[in-house]
């Protein structure tokens, strides 16, 4: 708790400082700078705008809005399986994540449930796109430390995950595969053994980023400590996803709930760390990732045999009503609430994306560090800009 | 360049220009959405390897550019700073539409807060269909772009006309001669990867 009262104090004094526009000690005056609203560092259109006292930060401001699409409204205008289109491309590093929470809360409001099969077959794909998200995380990690070797290997080895998703679902990016009640096909021949072999490669990859990241003494220099976040802090705004675990909340969303999915039939650990610095939310993303391929290696083993898809009515209506459910996508709590008032569309969606509630701590965590520091801490964050602004 | 300047350009001369001219291109990359992390993939993956080419990503300015790649969806609020950009880029510049986003809207073409279509903002040169395409597809409209490259008039670009092919001089030249044959001068026409017109 030393290191955050310091800080607090850091803080406080070049707010005043600022306040006053000099530098007492210095003789120095403030400065803003902006950062976006394009830059490679911001992982596409964020705009920050930070005000400066020498090197340190005494404001900063995210400026959101320039992905903003118009989601919610343009669901209302979209029949049930025309949303699933749409939601795909919210966060587009993780597709299918993001339509299996709407699937279920329809299928909840339909009271129908798809068939077991489906169900682990989802779970294996919803797990795939966490791969296929985090690897390009890690990655692009190491391309804001300065480090471009890392970002090769990550496309190297996510494009191994993204042939399997385009093979089972016939889009490389946005699968559209989730249908109200089951998937649209089944699995092609063959699809099981090539998965495995991926996932010794995905492993591998961990490995190597481990020990070429993680391990070296700059990128360690470069992130522990900074950017401490304490779980308190963290649960008052909303954080989730390895944000959230990273400050030693053990909260995951897959275990913590019961949904009909695959997760429960799996073996795996929610992974934590007590720092809550940039370091730990990195590492618990890694450690994410081995977990996700252990469990697609543990579901592939007992994918059971029948049908993929429930009957439903060919003209699908959704019953009036309204459903919650919130799912632990690659980025964190991603939910949606549908209003149904019997038609053939939703009345209403209200999304909560996970990236949106992680980028609002950044006023807060931005305090007091130094202008190098802001690329570390917003890296580690880990946000996609369509999350944000949908 | 002062034979360029005079308005003047020998053809062989010109080839040589357009050879290099398209074989040392600097891309900027404006990756906006989806499209970005497979223009991502096309520009820094060991497997598709746009460098091969002879095409340079990652320049530390749009002011070394030589095109633009605008990927994925245009806001309303992005729009002013996609025409900054345009406007900061020298000449010879040119750009590259990626995505159903950029061409017309795509997915969100009746979203309140999308630009239906870079091309209201910036002149576009090839456009590249799919949500989103494959880095393939960006290939291969890389490679039409260097083509159309190879084949323009240096000297109508320095006059500031917009693109003109050799084969347009050409014809103008053959009207101009013959003013009895009234022919008409083959417009500018952008490339579309995979062919047909944009709907």
């Amino acid at each position: 708790m030393t290191v955050l009262s310091d800080r607090q104090q850091l803080s406080y004094i070049a707010s005043q400082a600022a306040d006053a526009r000099l530098n007492v000690e210095l003789e120095t005056e403030g400065m803003t700078l902006n950062i976006g609203p394009q830059h490679p560092a911001t992982h596409g259109t964020l705009r920050i705008i930070c005000r400066l006292d020498g090197e340190q930060v005494v404001w900063a401001e995210p400026s959101a809005g320039y992905m903003h699409r118009g989601y919610e409204k343009l669901t209302e205008v979209r029949t049930f399986p025309q949303v699933t289109t749409l939601v795909n491309r919210i966060d587009w590093l993780g597709s299918f994540a993001n339509e299996v929470p709407f699937i279920l809360a329809a299928e909840k409001l339909m009271e129908i449930e798809a068939p077991p099969r489906a169900q682990v077959i989802r779970t294996i794909l919803f797990e795939l796109s966490r791969i296929a998200n985090v690897s390009l995380f890690l990655g692009d990690l190491g391309v804001q430390m300065g480090a471009i070797t890392p970002v090769f290997l990550a496309f190297r080895d996510r494009e191994y995950v993204l042939n399997l998703i385009e093979s089972a679902t016939g889009g490389r990016f946005h699968p559209n595969f989730d249908r109200i009640g089951g998937l649209k096909d089944d699995l092609p021949a063959g699809w099981i053994d090539e998965t495995r072999q991926v996932m010794v490669k995905l492993r591998e990859f961990c490995d190597i980023i481990e020990d070429l990241l993680f391990g070296n003494e700059i990128f360690q220099s470069r992130m522990r400590g900074i950017g401490i976040i304490p779980a308190d802090v963290a649960k008052d705004y909303g954080l989730s996803g390895a944000n959230l675990r990273a400050s030693g909340v053990d909260f995951d969303l897959r275990r913590d709930q019961q949904l009909p999915m695959a997760w429960d039939k799996a073996d795996w650990k929610v992974w934590t760390h007590p720092d809550g610095d940039s370091f730990a939310r990195c590492w618990v993303r890694l450690q994410e990732t081995r977990e996700s391929c252990k469990i697609v290696e543990q579901l592939l083993d007992q994918v059971p045999a029948g049908p993929i898809m429930t009957k439903v009515p060919r003209i699908i209506k959704v019953p009036e009503g309204e459903a919650w459910v919130s799912t632990e996508n690659p980025l964190g709590e991603m939910g949606y609430y549908v209003v149904s008032k019997g038609d053939l569309g939703p009345f209403r969606v209200k999304i909560r994306s996970a990236s949106f509630n992680n980028i609002s701590i950044v006023p807060w965590a931005l305090k007091g560090v130094y202008v190098p520091d802001i690329i570390t801490i917003l890296a580690s964050l880990y946000f996609i800009l369509g999350d944000i602004d949908r | 360049m002062g034979l360029v300047d005079k308005g003047r350009m020998p053809a062989p001369l010109t080839k040589l220009f357009n050879m290099s001219r398209s074989y040392s291109l600097w891309v900027y990359q404006w990756g906006l959405a989806c499209c970005a992390i497979e223009m991502g993939a096309a520009f820094g993956s060991p497997r598709y390897d746009v460098m091969r080419l002879g095409v340079i990503p990652l320049p530390a300015s749009p002011r070394q550019a030589d095109f633009v790649c605008i990927s994925g969806t245009v806001t309303d609020k992005m729009a002013p700073a996609v025409r900054r950009l345009w406007e900061q880029m020298p000449e010879p510049k040119y750009a590259i539409s990626m995505g159903s986003c950029a061409n017309c809207g795509g997915p969100y073409w009746d979203s309140y807060s999308v630009t239906k279509g870079v091309d209201q903002i910036i002149p576009i040169d090839v456009y590249i269909p799919g949500c989103p395409p494959r880095p393939e597809a960006l290939l291969e409209g890389i490679v039409l772009l260097q083509q159309r490259i190879k084949n323009e008039d240096m000297a109508a670009k320095w006059r500031g006309e917009e693109f003109t092919s050799l084969q347009t001089t050409r014809e103008r030249e053959r009207v101009a001669n013959q003013p009895a044959a009234v022919e008409p001068v083959a417009a500018r026409e952008p490339i579309v990867v995979g062919g047909g017109p944009i709907e």
